[in-house]
């Protein structure tokens, strides 16, 4: 069986450089942080006290008062991005539109914590008969893709596939399958996440996983740097409008870039640390380029994991110059999350959509706060300035709690 | 001070998202109103907020209209 092709024709995105994607790509090129303290709530007694917020959202522009109260934050920015990247793909305005062909996988790493955290304080304090009979449908993360099914009537393949911070980088990969394997001709793909609430900030913290430089957070994620010292949580969402070659040339749409491989793999190690070595990074990216039918010299671009954590940092440079050998000293790679904090299960997405923007205006983004670059981060990281180059191929890696492993590799497209 | 009354079609207003001139004493809450089962549910848990009562279930499933939610908290409060 031939695989269909499979390509990219809407993007829509919430991050904390921006609230749609033309002014978070401008801000990525503009190598600006998105980084500031958290005021969701008071973090006055915490670690850590800075995060990565979505900024000045006006909710009430895609969704009603009565809706946005029986969902949780996540769906709310899982459906803002949704509703951007339908309108920049034209799909309602195209009448032959067959809604049984478009399908939907968008994820999230942790769903509704904050509606369960209400909910859970909610009953302690009242008893079980004040539970919202919202409270299952507002949190579970299926409910993200469940509600984008709705809003637009999209009647085809519902999924959202949960896999931590890989969890984005997987729906976009399985979405990309769903299409080359002819069970849909459009879907809706990519991930939200709204975890930086008082028990996410706490058990991350515990965990010793985030950045505790809050005395300066637009420098707090610095991966590579020789003085990171873990990630910076933040919130968002990223959404593609994944299409058959074919089915989005009949109906003209624009192509922003197309997706040419996905690739798997777990560490089988530990469940949130990677072994040092990268092998189950470099598998998983060696797996993508297998199925892209690539050679590795191919790839100009890595969109790297990147979080700005000790191990994970050095662990991801290593596995690249084990799957690319020589090549890895012409590559460029480099960490957006150095802009925009760590978005868990929706950093895929939007990596992907950076990626795709990457290769289509030849400019390679930065990672700023790379001052000193660690010993053995050794590759051209893009420190701090974005750059011009002629990029054909960008690969981007996602690596999440329980080893999995995500690699997709896009590639420019012209007609 | 606010009337029952009034204060019942507050928090209709609020939990259901119509607005204040759509809700008449006669509104049904479903065919009216545009709530589903869950909606209704959520109804009550916010008026026995609002009037500081325990509506049973049996009670709630009755209360179909705004005058009868009004008709329920006077006799019940």
């Amino acid at each position: 069986m031939s695989k269909r092709r499979v390509v990219i024709t809407g993007m829509g995105m919430l991050s904390p450089v921006g609230n749609d994607v033309q002014s978070s790509w401008d801000a990525i090129k503009a190598g600006r942080s998105g980084i500031g303290m958290i005021d969701r709530f008071d973090a006055s007694g915490y670690n850590t006290r800075i995060g990565g917020s979505v900024k000045d959202l006006d909710i009430s522009q895609y969704l009603s008062t009565k809706d946005a109260r029986k969902l949780d934050a996540f769906i709310h920015y899982g459906l803002i991005a949704a509703q951007q990247a339908v309108d920049d793909s034209g799909l309602e305005q195209y009448d032959a539109l067959d809604r049984d062909r478009v399908g939907v996988a968008i994820g999230s790493g942790i769903g509704g914590l904050e509606f369960i955290e209400k909910s859970v304080i909610q009953m302690e304090k009242s008893g079980p008969r004040k539970v919202s009979p919202f409270f299952v449908p507002a949190s579970v993360i299926n409910m993200v893709s469940g509600n984008t099914a709705i809003r637009f009537g999209y009647r085809g393949p519902n999924i959202s596939i949960v896999t931590a911070c890989t969890t984005g980088t997987h729906n976009i990969g399985y979405a990309a399958r769903t299409i080359a394997y002819g069970d849909a001709d459009v879907m809706l793909a990519g991930g939200s996440e709204m975890a930086t609430t008082r028990t996410g900030v706490a058990a991350f913290s515990a965990a010793r996983a985030l950045s505790t430089r809050n005395d300066d957070p637009e420098k707090a994620s610095r991966p590579w740097d020789r003085d990171r010292d873990g990630f910076v949580l933040s919130d968002g969402s990223g959404v593609l409008v994944l299409e058959d070659l074919e089915h989005a040339r009949n109906r003209g749409a624009t192509i922003y870039g197309e997706v040419i491989g996905f690739g798997m793999s777990d560490d089988a190690f530990h469940i949130t640390a990677p072994p040092e070595s990268g092998e189950g990074a470099a598998r998983s990216m060696q797996n993508a380029i297998r199925d892209a039918g690539l050679d590795p010299e191919a790839v100009d671009y890595i969109n790297a994991h990147g979080t700005s954590t000790q191990v994970g940092d050095v662990a991801e440079v290593k596995a690249v110059r084990s799957v690319f050998g020589t090549h890895s000293e012409k590559l460029a790679m480099s960490s957006t999350k150095s802009m925009t904090g760590h978005l868990l299960g929706a950093a895929g997405a939007v990596e992907a959509i950076f990626s795709v923007l990457a290769l289509r205006e030849g400019i390679l983004p930065p990672t700023i706060n790379l001052d000193n670059p660690d010993e053995g981060c050794d590759l051209d990281l893009v420190p701090n300035e974005c750059r011009k180059a002629d990029l054909q191929v960008a690969l981007s890696n996602s690596f999440g709690f329980g080893g999995t492993n995500g690699t997709l590799i896009f590639r420019r497209y012209e007609d | 001070m606010s009337t029952v009354e009034e204060r019942v079609k507050k928090i209709v207003c609020e939990q259901l998202g119509v607005k204040e001139s759509e809700v008449q004493n006669t509104s049904s809450f479903v065919e009216d109103l545009g709530a589903d089962s869950l909606d209704t549910v959520e109804l009550v848990m916010a008026l026995e907020e609002e009037f500081e009562t325990e509506i049973p279930d049996e009670e709630a499933e009755k209360l179909g209209t705004v005058q009868d939610a009004i008709d329920y908290i006077v006799a019940h409060t």
